[in-house]
């Protein structure tokens, strides 16, 4: 049970209050008619998944309810950063480098 | 019976308190402080169960949690629990134990003939064995396996027992009470930090509990300890857990242990758990696990009577016992001696210390001398003698050769072994830790920590008294530091004697013997050899991990903490592969078995899951109503009257509906109150409808889908004001609608000022439904003019109902003119009884669930979820009128587009009609266009849904069914075991196509 | 519970029997009770606090008390109002009439929950059979309010005294989480 940290309530919980939602950043296209099926598709269906460190949202669904990003190491399941949805992506690459990956 | 290898005195046993047992049957005695296997072995017990494959006999090997042999079954209340280590359980008056794995009985087991075929059970044996015919295998081969396989009887009742859950949280969690985790507890604790310190055994202690020749303080080790504990107790900032296990290491210092409660209480209060998880979040892991000997791997090592040196001394110093009269020692380390030493000194015969190592120290030669134990150095056992019972020793003289020369045999009833110490690494691998290999120990230890935690004294290959305890000080100093920061003078306990000894031996040893005939035990529990292991090389295993497999070696209840250091020797000679090359199998959770009951918890029976009950309830059960389960929720299914079935209620319940009126809880319907300026745009943008010029007063059925453009579920929407809805959702679906639209709200459009609350608890809801509804329900109404012209269908108000206030809409999932009043859940009793009383001088009826789905599916409305499976649209459904043709997008709406949702082919919602009325269809049956397809043919679609329709007096189905809506009147068929059934393809809606009595 | 916090507002319900009467620890329910959730931003909070007689609390989780008031953090942009359950009317209307100019979403949400007080000595001991969170007074001081998970329900947990905490769940839960705690009180009464 991971320990995760909710920077709108200012606390760390046990992973039960909380749910993933996958990839951060993956935006709706502002003008879905615009937009390409394959560009669509993506949107929908496509993530990274990565091995390594990665950019998750998560809701602290039994807590504030809010939702925020995560920065995880899917291999070894640390934390390297919490922020709130809106604030821009960290630079994964030094915080994988600073974590000593 | 007396206890003839009972010592004079000595031990931690309580002499004067004797407890009656009995294992198979047979009445025994024993005292207070005993393990079930201390006292078998006081009463001259050593066979105590059979081996897993070859059914030889066994002894007790160890005296920990670790024991591959001594398993038992122990009786309590009626029923038994299997595969208790017998080193681990604790006597009580009257504990009832039995044997395993024999039949007919212990001494003469019918299975044993397997140890003579055993040539014919080799390594992989079931792999190579049970692979044709294809036809034998379930037939012949699997019930064979099953009911040999397995080690002990699973209990046949349901678990009599309940279990307890505690969440903790320490700034310290220390593994293990031996000198190192007790000495790493004294120091945490006295700067402050909160300490939880728990041990596996009963008494805290670990190793000082069976040292007797050593000194902590100027006191005995256990003196010692004693003072320790009471110190450690009398703090507030520290818990103590005995009978504990720290049985998982999980991410993020998240510890989980298992007390055992009641276990070893002879009649425990039944108000106590049985045992009680303990969830600990730990900011800092201090592993004292200690280390455990290792086996020799000799031939016939494994007859009871054999044991490990140092349980042999545990027995003796802690428990009282002797393991036999006349006793061998075998070692290579310097360690085993003591044991020898100490038997000695308790009138035991020692008849040799056979010491693989030429020159043993000597110190330990003049001490064995004194006590003229003669010693065979350069020596090694190459056999045993005896059934079921050693009965003496082969002896073997180690040449420079390489080769082993016979040297006679000695005889004896007990053999005490060590092939040195084998560091306990079990939770630090759990931590994901990777260990790594130590040459000058022979031992793999812990290497880097990942997560916040230490290794202390033999858990990381540190050995000796002094040194044990200064590791631990300096672990508990450094993690409470680092857990709190602040650190505390405290004063290191002087030890004397306890030194750590030289020495010891891995994988098979040598021996004259013929190599085809002998088996030599790496793994005892599942009767791994070391030729098994060598033949799982020659078969073409490489990786340790294949070899694990293939031979079962280290998959028993310890994990191979006992066996992986041989295993891994042997396979590395025949692998030609240094150890380190190798690799080890990592060490997973649980430590050691875990009952299922911890797991379960409080998770069972009435608390399995909360039951979430309207407040119509008690109102239902009190009239005979059926309840089904909807997610966590009851909901009436429908309500029998005089002995009706099932058919026969529904079909009445829906009659009177469309006669008269009916009364139906709604109140598990997801309501959430969508406010705030922007509250149309929202939902304009959620669903696939058009809001904004909804008038307020008004409703309409809303479709959401998901961005992929498939229906996620539906409901009716009120607008009770410019800025305030009130939108229902499906029951199953208010959590995940809910969570859906703060994601939307939260991180797609910030921007928007509208907010959604949950109101589904805060109303109960009553659907009052028929062409009376509206009589029914005009009484209690006050403040709407409930005429048809007034308040048409699909309105919305606030009024009152019988005083309180209420939101009426009028809406109808029945085809027929239909309310539902929502009132404040307090009212919500009232409201029900006050309608149900009502109805009836109407000649009305309370309905449930199942009649709500005849009535819906006679007018085509979907369920979503049952008639809709995630991959149909709005227009795969018939339902392109809820799209706003006008609306530039909406959740979906861009999905809807894509190739393949427009496509040819799609399945499409249609209503089926057998051609027999009679035949009523199975929900989820296949739809195909051949009577009798050929295997393999892909089906057109499946049914959804199927009802009785007592309107129409016959059946009625729904269907997915490919193209469906341009085969109206065509003939399809749903194949069944009983033969295929012709079917009719129709329009969804039955009854009532132009939706007249609505609107009335 | 002379010493808690809101103890005009959160009291027993005198009709009810305690749910659990130990020496150790008790559970009464709560009597009725007015709650409003509140949903606003940042600008609103003046004005919201004014009308509601209380201010609203923005450190998260605590909470912010006045005469048979009290505002509860439940989010950044969130709060539950308590009120006594007489004031409903009069609470929401006059928030609603305060607030008409600002952007804001008032919900009656009053018997959405239940509450129920758990006090005593043992009142952590018995939470902590259900929910993972650290009640120790450094890390969860009296004030303190949160949403969290007991076993498989969720529920509000507030610290309104050293030794009392008001627990509560959405109604059709409360039975699973007031019995579970019943259930696991029951080993305290073990000689």
């Amino acid at each position: 049970m991971l320990l995760v940290y909710c920077p709108h309530c200012d606390v760390e919980r046990a992973e039960t209050e909380f749910s993933c939602r996958g990839q951060a950043h993956i935006a709706r296209p502002s003008d879905p008619s615009q937009t390409s099926d394959e560009d669509w598709v993506n949107y929908l269906y496509v993530r990274a998944n990565t091995k390594g460190v990665y950019a998750e949202r998560w809701r602290h669904i039994h807590g504030c309810g809010r939702f925020f990003n995560a920065v995880r190491d899917t291999v070894s399941d640390k934390f390297l950063k919490f922020y709130k949805a809106g604030e821009s992506m960290p630079d994964l690459e030094a915080l994988a480098k600073e974590a000593g990956k | 019976m007396s206890q003839p290898f009972r010592t004079e005195k000595g031990g931690r046993i309580e002499r004067a308190e004797q407890l009656t047992f009995t294992f198979d049957g047979e009445e025994m005695h024993g005292h207070k402080g005993d393990t079930l296997a201390s006292a078998l072995l006081a009463n001259g017990v050593h066979l105590v169960g059979r081996s897993f494959k070859y059914h030889r006999p066994r002894g007790i090997l160890t005296a920990g949690s670790e024991e591959p042999n001594a398993l038992v079954g122990i009786y309590r209340n009626g029923d038994q629990t299997p595969n208790m280590r017998a080193t681990q359980v604790e006597l009580y008056q009257g504990l009832e134990a039995t044997s395993q794995n024999r039949f007919p009985s212990l001494g003469f087991d019918i299975g044993a003939v397997n140890d003579r075929l055993s040539m014919f059970f080799p390594a992989g044996f079931y792999y190579k064995t049970f692979m044709w015919p294809k036809s034998f295998w379930d037939k012949v081969y699997e019930p064979v396996i099953r009911s040999a396989a397995g080690l002990g009887k699973p209990p046949k009742n349901p678990d009599h027992d309940f279990y307890g859950n505690m969440y903790a949280h320490c700034d310290v969690l220390v593994a293990g009470s031996g000198p190192a985790g007790l000495a790493a507890a004294l120091a945490a604790a006295e700067t402050g930090a909160k300490v939880i310190l728990c041990d596996e055994q009963a008494e805290f202690g670990g190793s000082l509990l069976s040292e007797v020749n050593a000194s902590v303080d100027g006191k005995s080790p256990t003196e010692w300890t004693g003072e320790a504990i009471a110190k450690l107790d009398a703090m507030d900032n520290v818990t103590l857990l005995t009978r504990t296990t720290a049985f998982g290491y999980f991410a993020h210092n998240y510890v989980a242990l298992v007390e055992r409660v009641t276990e070893h209480l002879s009649s425990p209060d039944p108000k106590l758990p049985r045992e009680r998880l303990w969830q600990v979040r730990a900011k800092e892991v201090v592993i004292a696990s200690g280390a455990i000997e290792r086996p020799m791997v000799f031939p016939e090592n494994d007859r009871p009577g054999i044991l490990l040196a140092e349980a042999g001394r545990t027995y003796l110093n802690r428990y009282g016992v002797k393991v036999g009269h006349k006793v061998v020692v075998a070692t290579a380390c310097d360690t085993a001696w003591q044991a020898a030493f100490d038997l000695a000194d308790h009138g035991v015969e020692v008849a040799a210390i056979v010491d693989m190592r030429e020159t043993p120290p000597e110190s330990l030669l003049s001490i064995a001398k004194a006590r003229g134990i003669r010693v065979e150095a350069g020596c090694v056992v190459t056999g045993t003698l005896g059934r079921k019972r050693v009965k003496s020793a082969l002896i073997g003289r180690l040449m420079t050769s390489g080769k082993v020369a016979s040297g006679g045999q000695i005889d004896c009833d007990a053999l005490l072994m060590s092939g040195g110490w084998t560091p306990t690494v079990s939770l630090y691998s759990q931590s994901r830790g990777k260990v790594v290999w130590n040459a000058d120990m022979g031992a793999y230890v812990p290497g880097k920590s990942v997560q916040k935690e230490r290794s202390t004294g033999g858990a990381k290959g540190l050995y000796g008294l002094q040194a044990t305890l200064e590791d631990g000080y300096a672990a508990g100093e450094e993690a409470a530091k680092a857990a709190i920061g602040k650190s505390a003078k405290i004063t290191h306990a002087a030890s004397s004697g306890g030194e750590a000894g030289e020495g010891g031996t891995l994988g098979a040893l040598p021996h004259d013997r013929n190599a085809a005939k002998v088996k030599a035990f790496v793994d005892y529990q599942n009767d791994v050899t070391a030729k098994d292991v060598k033949l799982a090389v020659r078969e073409g295993m490489q990786s340790i991990e294949h070899i694990k497999r293939y031979t079962t070696t280290g998959m028993a209840t310890d994990q191979g903490r006992l066996s992986n250091m041989n295993a891994l020797q042997i396979a590395s000679g025949a692998l030609e592969k240094p150890v380190t090359d190798v690799g080890l199998t990592t060490f997973r959770q649980p430590y050691t078995p875990t009952t299922f009951g911890v797991f379960a918890g409080v998770a069972r029976g009435d608390f399995f899951d909360p039951v979430r009950k309207t407040p119509s309830h008690d109102w239902v059960v009190k009239h005979g109503g059926v309840f089904e389960d909807v997610g966590q929720w009851k909901r009436t299914w429908y309500f029998p009257k005089n002995g009706e079935d099932m058919h026969a209620a529904v079909a009445r319940e829906c009659k009177t509906v469309r006669d008269n009126v009916g009364l139906f809880d709604a109140s598990t319907l997801g309501k959430i109150e969508v406010v705030g300026p922007d509250a149309a745009e929202f939902l304009e943008r959620m669903y696939t409808n058009p809001w904004k010029k909804l008038a307020p007063g008004r409703c309409r059925y809303g479709l959401l889908l998901n961005d992929a453009g498939f229906i996620t579920d539906d409901g009716v929407i009120g607008r009770l004001a410019e800025d305030r809805f009130h939108v229902t959702t499906t029951t199953g679906g208010a959590p995940n609608v809910f969570a859906t639209m703060e994601d939307y709200l939260q991180t797609e459009w910030p921007d928007l000022d509208v907010w959604i609350t949950s109101t589904t608890e805060q109303y109960a809801v009553a659907a009052v439904q028929g062409p009376k509804a509206r009589e029914v329900i005009a009484p209690f109404i006050e403040g709407i003019d409930l005429s048809n012209e007034a308040f048409p269908h699909m309105s919305v108000k606030e009024a009152t109902f019988c005083g309180v206030p209420c939101r009426l809409f009028r809406i109808s999932f029945t085809g027929e003119l239909g309310f539902e009043i929502n009132v404040s859940r307090q009212h919500g009793k009232m409201m029900w009884e006050t309608l149900a009383k009502e109805i009836e001088k109407h000649n009305g009826t309370t309905y449930g669930t199942e009649t709500m789905h005849v009535l819906r599916a006679e007018k085509g409305y979907i369920i979503v979820g049952q008639d809709t499976d995630g991959t149909v649209t709005p227009q795969d459904a018939g339902m392109t009128w809820a799209i706003g043709k006008k609306k530039l997008d909406f959740v979906g709406k861009r999905g809807l587009d894509r190739p393949d949702l427009v496509a040819e082919n799609r399945k499409q919602f249609v209503g089926l009609f057998t051609k027999d009325p009679q035949v009523k269809l199975e929900e989820g049956a296949q739809v195909t266009s051949a009577e009798n397809p050929s295997t393999g043919t892909p089906a057109e679609g499946h049914v959804t849904s199927s009802y009785f329709s007592p309107a129409l007096g016959r059946n009625i189905a729904l269907a997915i069914v490919k193209n469906g809506h341009a085969l109206d009147g065509k003939t399809l068929y749903v194949p069944m075991p009983d033969g295929s059934i012709p079917v009719e393809i129709t329009g969804p809606v039955f009854y009532d196509k132009q939706g007249a009595r609505i609107n009335v | 519970m002379s010493e808690t916090l809101a103890n005009d507002l959160i009291t027993p319900d005198a009709d009810a029997a305690p749910l659990l009467s130990q020496p150790d620890v008790s559970m009464l329910k709560a009597a009725p009770i007015t709650r409003l959730s509140l949903r606003a931003r940042e600008t609103t909070l003046k004005d919201a606090g004014s009308a509601f007689g209380v201010e609203l609390p923005v450190q998260p989780m605590t909470c912010e008390i006045g005469e048979k008031r009290a505002a509860l953090w439940m989010g950044p942009d969130e709060w539950t109002l308590l009120a006594p359950a007489d004031d409903l009317k009069s609470t929401f209307d006059s928030i609603e009439g305060k607030l008409e100019a600002h952007p804001h979403a008032l919900v009656d949400i009053s018997e959405r929950s239940e509450a129920i007080i758990v006090s005593g000595e043992k009142a952590v001991w018995l939470l902590n059979t259900g929910i993972f969170i650290d009640f120790s007074l450094e890390a969860f001081p009296v004030g303190t309010i949160t949403r969290t998970i007991f076993h498989k329900s969720p529920v509000m947990v507030w610290r309104t005294g050293t030794d009392t905490f008001v627990v509560e769940a959405w109604v059709s839960f409360m039975d699973y989480v007031s019995g579970l705690l019943v259930q696991s009180a029951r080993e305290l009464e073990a000689a």
